[in-house]
């Protein structure tokens, strides 16, 4: 195996897009997404069986779409990479049985890797940067996640340090945004209509900052409180017989959600003396997020980055760039063994798999 | 030669050959394991059956009737190595498996195959009997029933040999594949048959939060 600038296929099946990453080290040759995004759209949020049917839908034309794009054929593959959990486990499964009938079709080797730690990977896919240095606070924010990591090496020690104790942060834009009538997914509505709001105009409260949770909850997240404060403001005025104000509601919610998560992050930086932090997820594409971060950052002295919204939202490029990493830090491949893990803890970045007694037939 | 793959109810794998029958078959019964075993049996297969991918004909892949997360796993896996390896994909209704173990028992005539849907629902195929070449012969496309509107009086096929079936055999999958393909039979369609739709509700609205 090629363990200077291994040609990798990566797999990625957690949510509702199908993503399918091929790069060579650290060079991106494809990130293909097909995202069944659409199809939830009149259910408010992600239904889990649409998005593992569709999966199985899109999984043998995007690897063909990858190919095509990255001018490779799969023979040429180094190793297969696929994220084997945290996320949907029935979305993860269809991955998962692609992923193992690849290795064994190709007899390449195969990488079961940690979505979270991924998306960290993402970033070392960016060009025209200098490389991600160590150790370095990650933030990672989506629909499925909110979580605060302490990367001190992407392939062998990542500390979980908070996350939210209820809704993603991705979550709670969708909530309010049905709150304020608007479609999902809500980020980009709430974006809208926030352009025309005052952020101070309503002070909702910031979850787990109080003293007395920040005992436990120094780096945790909540975002319901916050959600149903909204849904509470909304009622009132409705029962008055007043208008709404939708732009200042959406400014002043967004402008919560993004103070807690950069209050939190920043106190991790400043807490283990780490002047670096990554931004990863979906809610990056979040305009105000990027803003507000961009200001605090300098403000407080700390490196910003934040790779392309392409690698933010969920990707397969992320999930190759990882097992790339794994593979050029002299790792061995999973075994064939390994599951879904829906609720895989970040600190296992690599998955290897007990062996299992199988029964004959 | 062929490797077979099925998830429709336990995993599993086998490597079949047109002349010489089914060279190898792995399984496992767990309902609960098909991502965990899939890549694990179908090595197996090759490495028993002495196999090399290069000298498959193609890949088949059972379609189900099945509950729909274990099933994909093994259509995931049937399609995805059949595109890695190069080679056709032949989809296969998995109850054809389980009528062409019966007949090849030697039973004749009618039968109705039934297997477990969950949610106390059962899928359920039906047969006229084995053609002259020994494929099963189907009545009627797989459908989803209550277990009790099977024993009702007036059904079309009340009354006909049963057979309940825990079990699928990519052997005889496989077998259904190679003899279809030597007798120029069409296989059937390359889509999951879940028969049922996802279970979503669309929200009447938010609820209210204050009182
Ligand atoms: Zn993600």
């Amino acid at each position: 195996m090629n363990r200077l600038a291994p040609l990798v296929l990566g797999i990625e099946t957690s949510c509702d897009e199908t993503g399918i990453g091929i790069v060579r080290g650290t060079a991106l040759l494809s990130n293909t997404i097909a995202s069944s995004m659409d199809e939830h759209a009149r259910y408010g949020g992600v239904v889990p069986e649409i998005a593992a049917r569709a999966h199985l839908d899109e999984l043998v034309p995007a690897i063909n779409a990858a190919v095509a794009e990255a001018g490779i054929r799969l023979t040429d593959l180094d190793a297969i990479a696929v994220t084997c959990g945290p996320g949907l486990s029935g979305a993860l499964m269809v991955g998962i049985g692609a992923a193992k009938a690849l290795a064994v079709a190709l007899d390449k080797p195969i990488y079961a890797v940690n979505h979270l730690v991924g998306h960290v990977g993402a970033d070392l896919l960016q060009t025209g940067t200098e490389p991600l240095e160590y150790p370095t606070i990650a933030l990672l924010v989506s629909g499925g996640h909110t979580s605060l990591l302490l990367v001190r090496d992407l392939v062998s020690d990542v500390e979980l340090l908070g996350e939210t104790i209820d809704d993603a942060a991705g979550e709670a834009f969708d909530k309010v945004a049905r709150l304020l009538s608007l479609p999902y997914p809500g980020g980009p509505q709430i974006d809208r209509v926030a352009a025309d709001g005052n952020p101070k105009a309503i002070r909702f409260p910031r979850g787990l900052s109080q003293p007395k949770d920040m005992a436990a909850h120094r780096y945790d997240f909540s975002f319901s409180g916050l959600k149903t404060s909204v849904a509470r403001f909304v009622e009132q005025r409705q029962d008055a017989g007043k208008p709404v104000p939708i732009g200042d509601v959406a400014a002043s919610f967004r402008e919560a959600v993004v103070d807690i998560l950069l209050t939190k992050a920043l106190a991790a930086c400043a807490d283990y003396d780490v002047p670096r932090l990554l931004l990863g997820g979906g809610v990056i594409a979040n305009a105000r997020l990027r803003a507000v971060a961009t200001r605090r950052t300098d403000a407080a002295g700390v490196v910003l980055r934040l790779p392309p919204l392409s690698l933010c939202t969920d990707n397969g490029a992320m999930i190759a760039a990882l097992g790339a990493q794994l593979i050029m830090a002299g790792h061995e491949p999973s075994t064939l063994q390994f599951g879904a893990d829906s609720t895989l803890p970040v600190g296992q970045i690599q998955v290897s798999g007990l062996p299992l007694s199988l029964d004959a037939p | 030669m062929l490797l077979s793959i099925d998830t429709s109810a336990g995993t599993s794998v086998a490597v079949v050959d047109r002349d010489r029958g089914v060279l190898s078959e792995r399984g496992e019964s767990d309902t609960m394991r098909h991502a965990e075993v899939v890549g694990r049996l179908i090595q197996e297969c090759l490495t028993e059956a002495d196999v090399a991918v290069s000298a498959l004909s193609g890949v088949v892949g059972g379609m189900g009737p099945g509950p729909f997360t274990g099933l994909r796993v093994g259509i995931a896996a049937a399609r995805v190595f059949a595109l890695g390896a190069g080679k056709t994909l032949v989809p296969v209704i998995s109850h054809d498996a389980i009528a062409y173990g019966h007949y090849q028992a030697g039973h004749v005539g009618p039968l109705l195959v039934v297997t477990d849907a969950r949610r106390r629902e059962v899928y359920w195929s039906t047969y006229t009997g084995a053609d002259s070449v020994g494929l099963p012969v189907r009545a009627e496309a797989p459908g989803l029933a209550k277990p009790t509107e099977l024993d009702v009086p007036g059904w079309a096929y009340a009354g006909w040999p049963r057979r309940d079936a825990v079990v699928v055999s990519a052997g005889d999958l496989g077998m259904v594949a190679e003899l279809r393909f030597a007798h120029g039979r069409v296989s059937a369609a390359n889509a999951p048959l879940y028969l049922r739709s996802p279970d979503v509700t669309v929200s009447n609205g938010p609820k209210r939060v204050s009182r």
